[in-house]
């Protein structure tokens, strides 16, 4: 007998993307560096991104280690950013912020809200919203010039 | 779990002392509490609850201030606080304990008022890898402001102190010795004792950090002979907001004022300024007097039992974890020292210490994950973070069921 709320935070998807992360290791020539870093549990994050000439993100991989909810997180994040401008990316970013954080969610659409949904369990757990926020954070931070990011 | 929890030691019940803590009567998530965060604070008895209220209710004022009735009631319960934690500690003389907010404002004292005015460039302050951020930290800010080094002595794999690897480390400019009586991520308890001698034969001072230490050992400041001794109240099952420092006589009579402000002084003029006679000379401003109340019943409270049978009865639990764990091949402890106090902290396998915490909070079972604010010590075993199991009075076997069971149940859900 499971908790449902478990179950919604640690459903399939997440624990697939967890244990084997895409875009996961360093990458040639990034443009874009920032790394991010939680304070409460010492996870770590390093975010490099190639953004083209037309402000469209290339390629972005992650590196550093975190529990299951930052891993799948940042896994699906580059997995989902990859071909959109700085724009779009920060535009789901936003959207992806009122998800996890269990506010009206309605400017996620489409294919996007449907990826993203997996995540929205973490809203029921408030003390984790940080694990699934810090990758995230860190990519606006790389894409705004780069430096270390920090869940608050 | 096969083992039918019981009392392994007459001289203690943990049932009839859990049965003190109202907490206990109210689930988390419609289960029964199971409390194994102690070592981050522990709960509060009806008699420390009770003792602050009552006091609050009919004999509280300021102290040292008025002289009127409740003035004068309230300053004997503060000062007879004092005589009590000075009974705890067996310390010489009742104005040797310096009530501060915590063990951290005890530490920082030390650093601000008895080690900052010692301290040359180049001169260095030895510390073990294990000690918390707030054995730490206020040392860092003598190398930042003045230079000082610090001198890291190494744990061994076991978590054990290297005694030999610390009297190596004692240089002719070693000018304290800052050291954890009890690891709250390993429960590695030190030789105080034989610290200090070693310390004490090349003139150096110790300080321990008792935050841990003084919950689970019998503590004698005398028979360490050490030179500063800091606890905090909350993890003593007393109330947040008070904590302690032990100093020797000649060393705080020898100290500058950290704080300034009322109660510290002998007299202030436009002028001038002088300073009242320790311990109120590190006392600035009014003190936490309902909280001295409640530390002083919370000791009260631990000394109502045999306190050699708890600690039994605590490393029973430690005992019991242990062996239950030793199932998990895919669960690693860190520290297994000999003779160390009640706290199992753990990595596991593929599986991130918050996601664990976070399933076995569902399952009503408290731990800490994390990094236990001893970063450096989670750099010598090569882990961001663990779970970390405490255990106190109030703890029994059936606790300890009920982790081993949370665990599997994590491990199922995250592999």
């Amino acid at each position: 007998m499971m908790d449902d709320s478990l179950r919604e935070l640690y459903q399939d998807v997440i624990l697939d993307h967890s244990k084997h992360p895409r875009h996961f290791g360093p990458l040639e020539g990034a443009t874009n560096t920032a790394e991010g870093y939680n304070p409460l549990c010492g996870d770590r994050v390093k975010i490099n991104l190639i953004v083209d000439k037309n402000d469209r993100i290339a390629d972005i991989k992650f590196e550093g280690r975190g529990c299951a909810i930052s891993q799948a997180s940042a896994s699906m994040m580059t997995d989902m950013v990859v071909g959109r401008t700085v724009a779009e990316a920060e535009k789901l970013m936003g959207g992806f912020l009122h998800l996890v954080k269990g506010e009206d969610a309605t400017d996620l659409k489409g294919d996007d809200r449907e990826q993203l949904d997996v995540m929205a369990g973490v809203s029921a757990f408030p003390m984790r919203v940080k694990c699934a926020t810090l990758a995230w954070h860190t990519m606006k931070s790389a894409l705004e010039g780069g430096d270390t990011a920090k869940t608050e | 779990m096969t083992a039918i929890p019981k009392t392994i030691n007459a001289g203690f019940d943990p049932l009839a002392a859990r049965a003190d803590f109202a907490i206990f009567e109210k689930p988390v998530y419609g289960k029964k509490l199971v409390y194994l965060d102690s070592a981050a604070s522990s709960q509060k008895p009806r008699q420390v609850l009770d003792a602050m209220r009552d006091f609050a209710e009919s004999e509280y004022a300021n102290v040292h201030r008025g002289v009127h009735y409740l003035s004068a009631q309230s300053t004997d319960r503060y000062e007879a606080a004092r005589r009590t934690v000075q009974t705890f500690l067996n310390a010489a003389h009742e104005d040797e304990i310096v009530f501060t907010k915590g063990g951290t404002e005890a530490i920082n004292l030390v650093s601000y008022s008895f080690l900052a005015p010692r301290i040359q460039p180049g001169d260095e302050i030895v510390l073990s890898v294990m000690e918390h951020h707030s054995n730490v930290v206020p040392w860092h800010f003598l190398r930042e402001r003045q230079g000082a080094v610090l001198r890291w002595v190494d744990v061994r794999d076991d978590g054990s102190l290297d005694v030999e690897a610390l009297d190596a480390a004692i240089g002719p400019k070693t000018k304290l010795i800052a050291i954890t009586h009890m690891s709250n991520v390993l429960g590695t308890v030190t030789p105080l004792k034989e610290i200090v001698a070693r310390a004490h034969a090349k003139g150096v001072p110790v300080l321990a950090d008792g935050c841990q230490g003084a919950v689970h050992e019998i503590v004698d400041v005398r028979d360490l002979d050490i030179d500063f001794y800091a606890i905090t109240g909350h993890k003593l099952y007393g109330p947040t907001g008070i904590g302690a420092l032990y100093g020797k006589r000649a060393h705080l009579k020898a100290m500058r004022p950290f704080n300034g402000g009322g109660e510290m002084i002998r007299e202030v003029t436009r002028e001038n300024v002088t300073y009242a006679d320790p311990p109120a000379r590190f006392e600035a401003g009014t003190p936490p007097i309902i909280e001295s109340v409640g530390l002083a019943a919370a000791i009260d409270y631990m000394n109502s039992f045999d306190r050699e049978a708890v600690k039994a009865h605590e490393h029973d639990l430690l005992t019991y974890a242990r062996d239950a764990v030793r199932d998990f091949n895919w669960l690693r402890v860190i520290g297994d020292a000999p003779g160390k106090g009640a706290i199992l902290s753990f990595e596991t396998e593929g599986m991130h210490a918050h996601d664990v915490a976070t399933i076995l909070d569902r399952e009503g079972v408290a731990v800490r994950a994390g990094h236990h604010c001893a970063q450096p010590l989670m750099e010598r075993f090569g882990v961001a973070s663990t779970s970390r199991a405490s255990f106190a009075m109030y703890n029994t076997r059936a606790d300890v069921d009920a982790l081993v069971a949370a665990l599997a149940k994590a491990r199922k859900i995250l592999s």
